[in-house]
């Protein structure tokens, strides 16, 4: 019986002691965004064919999330689709890590309804009222007498801080709009999607990579003589289309080794292709 | 020697994994407590149970816990209106009636359903029963809390139906035996005798399926709609305690007030659960007659 055990114990040890000989080279560690982890394993992908000697790891998780590990130290860059919070940088700071803050490409945010939705355009004044709950009727922006169903992500995402941000607070610092208690919130891009395409009455707001044919992007404008400017590739990149912002990646302090190189790679032509190939709007 | 030296050996190591578990639940108390209390110090008690705002990120944020708490309670009730009867009837027939070919087949069935993970309950509520609710009630949506319900019920049949089964097999024999000799119907044993026997047990079952709905999470985030309304009825969209702490873990500022306060809502659902499994246990453990 004691033989057994303790044969098992060093076939234990044995394995366990090989598992940690392998991993040798320590690996540039990503980890933040959901946005942005498809993009940020594209770009591993890619820049591991060229640099077969640095691993790098890719993990999701939140904006937050990514931040949170570059202020434990156990991650290398955080990837981050919305700014750092000054009390986040309060907090690195105390803990001895100087945030670096990098924009490595643009994410265009569209507002979708469903095909059979005869709405094509819309101020960024009545989105801000269909979501804060002024608007509630399809009727009052030119469609159908129907009652809106409209749909945000849920706050663990930066695109729903973006949204509240820019669009229902109109950009404007200290104003007091909010999402209205009604609007539903979903837990991914992939939700609304889903919710949109099947509902005629429903509105909602995704990433430009997200965009499919079974739903349709609405033209958004400025003011009600417009122009309303429809959401691509092209729009967001020279700015012609408000509703975008930056990606980011957060490192501790300027890149250096490893990490310079990977971010490097990242604001290469090849990694904004990268960028483009993903359905993100490159830097440049 | 060697024998004895062993045999105390394993006596310690199953000592050690019993309390472990024990050991367990007060940590997770512990820091849960700890935590909230870091949240509860900053905010009134009872003004942030019973305010009904629930905007964490606004400036200044509103932590008001009761549509969160409302949200949950239609969910369970909901799900459990719709799991007890069936599960009781699902768990009458396995040990009454069914032949023991057909008794098999649905015991391994029912613990199949256990075994669906809950997104993917969530999944198939997302695409295929959301679209019908909307369809059948002719609801602007049906993301709602009936859908969550619906998913629900199915999760806590598995059991309810195995809790009340056991109950149901653990009768006396002679009570059954004693009524059918004194002319009884089959049904009017059942309905008479054996239900009213094992009753402490079925009371214990619907404890224990309210325990294992009001924790769940995946499958109500994806179709509860998730607004955090004062509801009113089955049909409107709720946001339920758990699915606020999932949905917001992730991207939440640590150290500051909204993310205790997630602890905080964590620290009302290990109240709530621990009651409730605290009087299953009490049903469970009663003395029979």
């Amino acid at each position: 019986m004691f033989k057994k055990i303790g044969l098992l114990l060093l076939v234990f040890i044995a394995v366990v002691s090989l598992v940690g000989c392998g991993g040798g080279k320590k690996a540039v560690q990503i980890k933040g965004s959901d946005t942005m982890v498809n993009l940020g394993q594209s770009w591993s992908e890619e820049f591991m064919k060229k640099h077969p000697d640095i691993p790098v790891a890719v993990t999701g998780g939140g904006s937050g999330t990514g931040i949170a590990a570059l202020i434990n130290k156990t991650t290398d860059i955080a990837e981050c689709s919305r700014n750092m919070e000054k009390k986040e940088i309060e907090i690195a700071r105390s803990k001895g890590v100087d945030p670096y803050e990098t924009i490595v490409g643009n994410d265009g945010i569209v507002v979708v309804v469903a095909p059979e939705n005869p709405v094509n355009k819309l101020t960024i004044q009545q989105l801000s009222d269909i979501f804060t709950g002024k608007i509630t009727n399809w009727q009052a922006v030119g469609g159908p007498d129907k009652e809106i169903v409209a749909l945000s992500r849920d706050r663990n995402s930066g695109t729903h801080v973006f949204f509240l941000e820019h669009v229902v607070k109109l950009g404007k610092k200290g104003n007091n709009n909010e999402f209205a208690k009604g609007v539903l919130m979903m837990p991914s891009n992939q939700a609304i999607v889903e919710e949109v395409s099947g509902n005629s009455a429903a509105i909602g707001y995704i990433g430009l990579g997200y965009l499919n044919d079974r739903l349709k992007a609405v033209a958004v404008g400025k003011t009600v003589a417009g122009p309303y400017i429809t959401p691509s590739i092209k729009t967001v990149g020279n700015k012609t289309y408000s509703v975008s912002r930056p990606l980011y990646m957060y490192t501790n302090g300027v890149p250096s080794g490893e990490v310079k190189t990977f971010i490097d790679f990242v604001l290469s032509d090849e990694g904004q292709k990268v960028v483009l190939d993903m359905d993100f709007v490159p830097i440049r | 020697m060697r024998r004895k030296l062993f045999e105390r050996f394993v006596e310690r190591a199953i000592f050690l994994s019993g309390i472990a578990a024990v050991i367990l639940v007060v940590l997770i108390f512990v820091f849960l407590l700890k935590e909230s209390i870091a949240f509860f110090s900053q905010v009134n008690f009872f003004t942030t149970l019973f305010n009904k705002d629930w905007y964490p990120i606004s400036e200044p944020p509103k932590f008001g816990f009761l549509p969160l708490i409302l949200g949950s309670v239609f969910v369970t009730f909901g799900a459990i209106v719709i799991a007890v009867p069936f599960g009781v009837a699902a768990a009458i027939y396995i040990s009454e009636v069914a032949p023991s070919r057909i008794k098999d087949i649905l015991k391994t069935g029912i613990e199949l359903l256990a075994a669906i993970p809950s997104i993917v309950l969530g999944f198939i509520g997302i695409v295929a029963l959301a679209p019908l609710i909307k369809y059948v009630f002719r609801l602007p949506s049906g993301l709602t809390a009936l859908a969550g319900s619906i998913m629900l019920a199915f999760m806590a049949m598995p059991t309810i139906v195995s809790i009340v089964e056991d109950a149901l097999t653990s009768v006396p024999k002679s009570y059954k035996e004693g009524s059918l000799a004194l002319g009884a119907t089959h049904w009017q044993t059942i309905r008479r005798v054996i239900l009213p026997a094992a009753f402490p047990g079925i009371v214990a079952a619907v404890m224990l399926g309210i325990g294992r709905v009001i924790g769940e999470t995946m499958a109500v985030l994806m179709i509860t709609g998730n607004a955090a309304i004062l509801p009113h009825s089955l049909l409107q969209p709720v946001r339920t305690l758990t699915a606020t702490i999932a949905a917001e873990m992730g991207e939440v500022i640590q150290g500051s007030l909204h993310y205790y306060s997630l602890f905080g809502i964590g620290f009302v659902l290990f109240v709530i659960t621990f009651f409730i499994n605290l009087m299953a246990d009490m049903f469970l453990h009663r003395k029979r007659f």
